[in-house]
């Protein structure tokens, strides 16, 4: 249970060796903090993390292993999370970029990157909402992005999974309205991680920790959509009303 | 089971009065005792817990996805005049009790500082008031109480005898051993419903204290307001005894026992209207120390004004806006007295000022094992939740407290951590056995209970 200064007791992360929900992890208040779990495939970021938590004193921190894309495996898989205590905060940050011009060649590769960043997320998602609804309270964080504002000619299979995790993120939460259950939706700019590593760095690129401040800023008070710097709110809307034929031939 | 997951009919979202962390819960509203054990044995995985008026300020009375039972239909009232006590049902108000019995000559044992709370509530919490240096908690007065386990049996308890431990257990449970649906307690006999008042104001914290100290028990009921935003900690002791009929005035003997606190009760208009902020805390500390007059003796005044100056005010709970507050209220014993300035110091330090805050003496604690009051100061401070800070602050006077041997009252509590609490209640484990008797499936539960892992 969150407590009446929003610590929380509990988290669990979907896409646990995310380098920006890592970066989350360590920017949520510690006081109260005595389980974390890292959902993720095997990897050597994922036992990192743990080791690292569990050094700086938090005693409850424990990996398990999970994949987007088995959708069959989610029910159970997050029944024993839950079954085993509340949990205060869920970040569902899994997610791949692709490579957008191998997938206009290949469909099947579009399908992997729509399974693992829209079908699973829909699929992990709707059975968080379950049970966060069954225990009355809590928050799932989910991690869009300003790709899905408005789908580009040079990543838009990437995007339109984004369009579509952002639309269901929103359904969501407000399906959950008033249950004590809550969904905050983030909209990332781009942002210095393994994910983005070797591109060319867009205006107003950022890093993991700053986008980490905002989701514990807007988690405390209670948001329900957020960008991620903040004015990229205003950049994203002059985007969204440009006509098509102007923003077809932006660069990039 | 196939769940909405948008709210359904007979769901809703619960907090305490600081509004602080809401969840949803499925509330029933029962009017016997058999649709209590009913809906108990019917529990689905999330579990029950009896709700009162919900003015406790934190988790205690919520339980997320859960259900929660609504008793105040069992609100039966029956004051017998030859026992000197009041048989009422758990949902009754201590406000109802007193229209009905103050007429009569009976006044409740123990009132908190509002009386828009159940005597489900003033148990479940083992509630104290101004007399508690003289009289204990509500706990203390009762005589017997109904309570439905966690399985649906229904136990007949008492303070003494075969179900004591029971009982003591029920009293400051939190509502973890189970639903009490009735309860027969003692009552203090009064010749007139006006409290006769002397009021002190005090130019510094320390001289609060040892003027408390010095004159306590020559009042049945006395407290302390402090201005926590002067850095003296002046204040104001206001002390008062149920004035006897012979003390009345001839117009206030035509009607020596009314009560009606509508009519009488002054709200203070000094409450600043809209959302509270520091300067309108700084103004309203400021004045309501100004208004108390600097000394007077046998004031005569209403039990509600005396007693419950804040409920003439309409839902003042929500001038902290929406992400609430919280009041912090603890216990040390005499030895760490010191510990009321530091706290008070703290405060202010994080810029956490008070708009109430108040000060007052406990006498000895009772045998229930989670019972909050024991010799000592205790001293409630509200404040707004959303200060930075203010989590570290408290931890911090949390430390401190503990290592004095001191607690925080769980009615109040939102924040505290399990460990805390487990150093502070060392009687925990003696009254988890008397719970696991009751309600051995952990059917009782609630978020305070899982928060601190009660
Ligand atoms: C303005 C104000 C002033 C206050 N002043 C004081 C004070 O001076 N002294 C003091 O001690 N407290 C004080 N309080 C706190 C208040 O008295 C307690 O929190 C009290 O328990 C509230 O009663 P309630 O009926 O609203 O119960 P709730 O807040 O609804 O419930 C409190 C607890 O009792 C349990 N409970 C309720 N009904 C039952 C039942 N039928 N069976 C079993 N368990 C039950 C609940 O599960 C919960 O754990 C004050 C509160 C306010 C808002
Ligand atoms: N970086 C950016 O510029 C940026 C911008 C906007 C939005 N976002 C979004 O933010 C989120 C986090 O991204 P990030 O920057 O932290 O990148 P990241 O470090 O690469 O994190 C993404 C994680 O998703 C995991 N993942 C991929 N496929 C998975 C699957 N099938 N099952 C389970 N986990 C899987 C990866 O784990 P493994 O591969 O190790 O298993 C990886 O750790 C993503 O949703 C991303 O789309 C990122």
């Amino acid at each position: 249970m969150n407590d009446a200064l929003g610590e929380p007791q509990s988290v669990l992360v979907l896409g646990g060796s995310s380098e920006i929900a890592l970066a989350t992890v360590n920017a949520l208040p510690r006081r109260r903090l005595r389980r974390i779990v890292l959902a993720a495939r095997p990897s050597a970021a994922r036992d990192l993390a743990v080791t690292t938590l569990t050094a700086e004193g938090i005693s409850g921190v424990t990996a398990v292993d999970f994949d987007a894309r088995s959708t069959e495996s989610h029910s159970v898989f997050i029944n024993e999370i839950f079954d085993a205590g509340d949990i205060d905060i869920v970040l569902l940050a899994f997610g791949v970029l692709g490579d957008q011009e191998a997938a206009e060649a290949d469909p099947a590769l579009a399908v992997e990157i729509a399974t693992t960043n829209y079908t699973g997320a829909v699929s992990i998602g709707l059975h968080v909402a379950r049970r966060l609804r069954m225990q009355g309270h809590g928050s799932l964080v989910v991690y869009s992005s300003v790709a899905g504002d408005r789908a580009r000619r040079s990543n838009f299979i990437y995007g339109s999974t984004k369009a579509g995790l952002d639309a269901f993120a929103q359904g969501l939460g407000d399906a959950l309205h008033g249950t004590g259950a809550h969904v905050l939706v983030v909209r990332p700019g781009m942002v210095r991680t393994k994910m983005s590593a070797g591109m060319p760095e867009a205006p107003m690129t950022t890093d993991a920790n700053v986008v980490a401040d905002i989701v514990v800023k807007s988690l405390r008070r209670g948001k329900e959509t957020v960008y991620a710097p903040g004015p990229l709110r205003f950049v994203m809307a002059g985007l969204k009303s440009m006509p098509r034929s102007v923003f077809r031939k932006l660069p990039r | 089971m196939t769940q909405s997951l948008s709210l359904t009919q007979g769901e809703k979202l619960l907090t305490g009065w600081g509004r602080t962390c809401p969840s949803s819960a499925r509330v029933v509203d029962c009017s016997s005792v058999e649709q209590v054990q009913e809906v108990i044995r019917g529990a689905g995985p999330r579990g029950v817990l009896a709700r009162g008026l919900g003015r406790s300020y934190g988790d205690a009375a919520q339980s997320g996805g859960a259900t929660v039972l609504n008793l105040q239909s069992m609100d039966s009232v029956a004051f017998d005049a030859t026992s000197g006590t009041i048989t009422a049902g758990a949902g009754a108000s201590l406000d109802a009790i007193m229209r009905a019995t103050v007429p009569q000559g009976a006044f409740v044992p123990v009132t908190p500082g509002t009386r828009m709370i159940t005597v489900g509530g003033a148990i479940g919490a083992d509630v104290h008031g101004k007399n508690h240096h003289v009289d204990g908690t509500f706990g203390s007065h009762v005589k017997s109480l109904t309570l439905v386990d966690g399985a649906g049996g229904v136990h007949e308890l008492t303070p003494a005898g075969d179900t004591r431990e029971k009982f003591w257990a029920t009293v400051g449970g939190m509502g973890l051993t189970g639903a009490i649906t009735q309860a027969t307690f003692d009552v203090i006999p009064i010749t007139s419903s006006l409290i006769s008042v002397d009021t002190q104001r005090v130019n510094d914290l320390d001289e609060v204290m040892s003027k408390m100290i010095a004159g306590d028990d020559k009042y049945r009921y006395t407290v302390a307001w402090i201005d926590t935003v002067s850095p003296s900690g002046r204040g104001v002791i206001t002390s008062g005894d149920h004035a006897p009929f012979e003390q009345l005035s001839a117009r206030q003997r035509s009607e020596a026992l009314l009560f009606d606190p509508k009519a009488l009760a002054t709200a203070p208009s000094i409450i600043p209207g809209g959302l509270l902020n520091k300067l309108t805390i700084r103004a309203f500390n400021e004045a309501w120390f100004r208004k108390a007059p600097k000394s007077r003796t046998d004031e005569m005044q209403s039990i509600g004004a005396f007693f419950h100056p804040l409920d003439g005010v309409a839902d003042w709970n929500r001038i902290y806006g929406p992400r609430g507050f919280l009041q912090y209220q603890f216990v040390v014993p005499d030895s760490a007295g010191h510990l009321i300035r530091t706290a008070l110091d703290r405060l202010r330090e994080v810029g956490a000022p008070s708009f109430l805050t108040v000060l007052k003496r406990f006498g000895a604690s009772n045998p229930a094992p989670l019972s909050f009051p024991q010799a000592g100061w205790t001293l409630a401070a509200d404040v707004p939740a959303g200060i930075d800070g203010l989590a570290a602050a408290l931890d911090e006077l949390d430390e401190l407290i503990a290592a004095a041997g001191g607690r925080l009252y769980l009615a109040k509590d939102s924040r505290q951590s399990p460990q805390m609490f487990a150093q502070t209640y060392p009687r925990l484990s003696e009254w988890q056995k008397v719970r696991d008797e009751l309600d051995p499936q952990g059917t009782f539960t609630s978020d305070l209970a899982r928060r601190l892992s009660i």
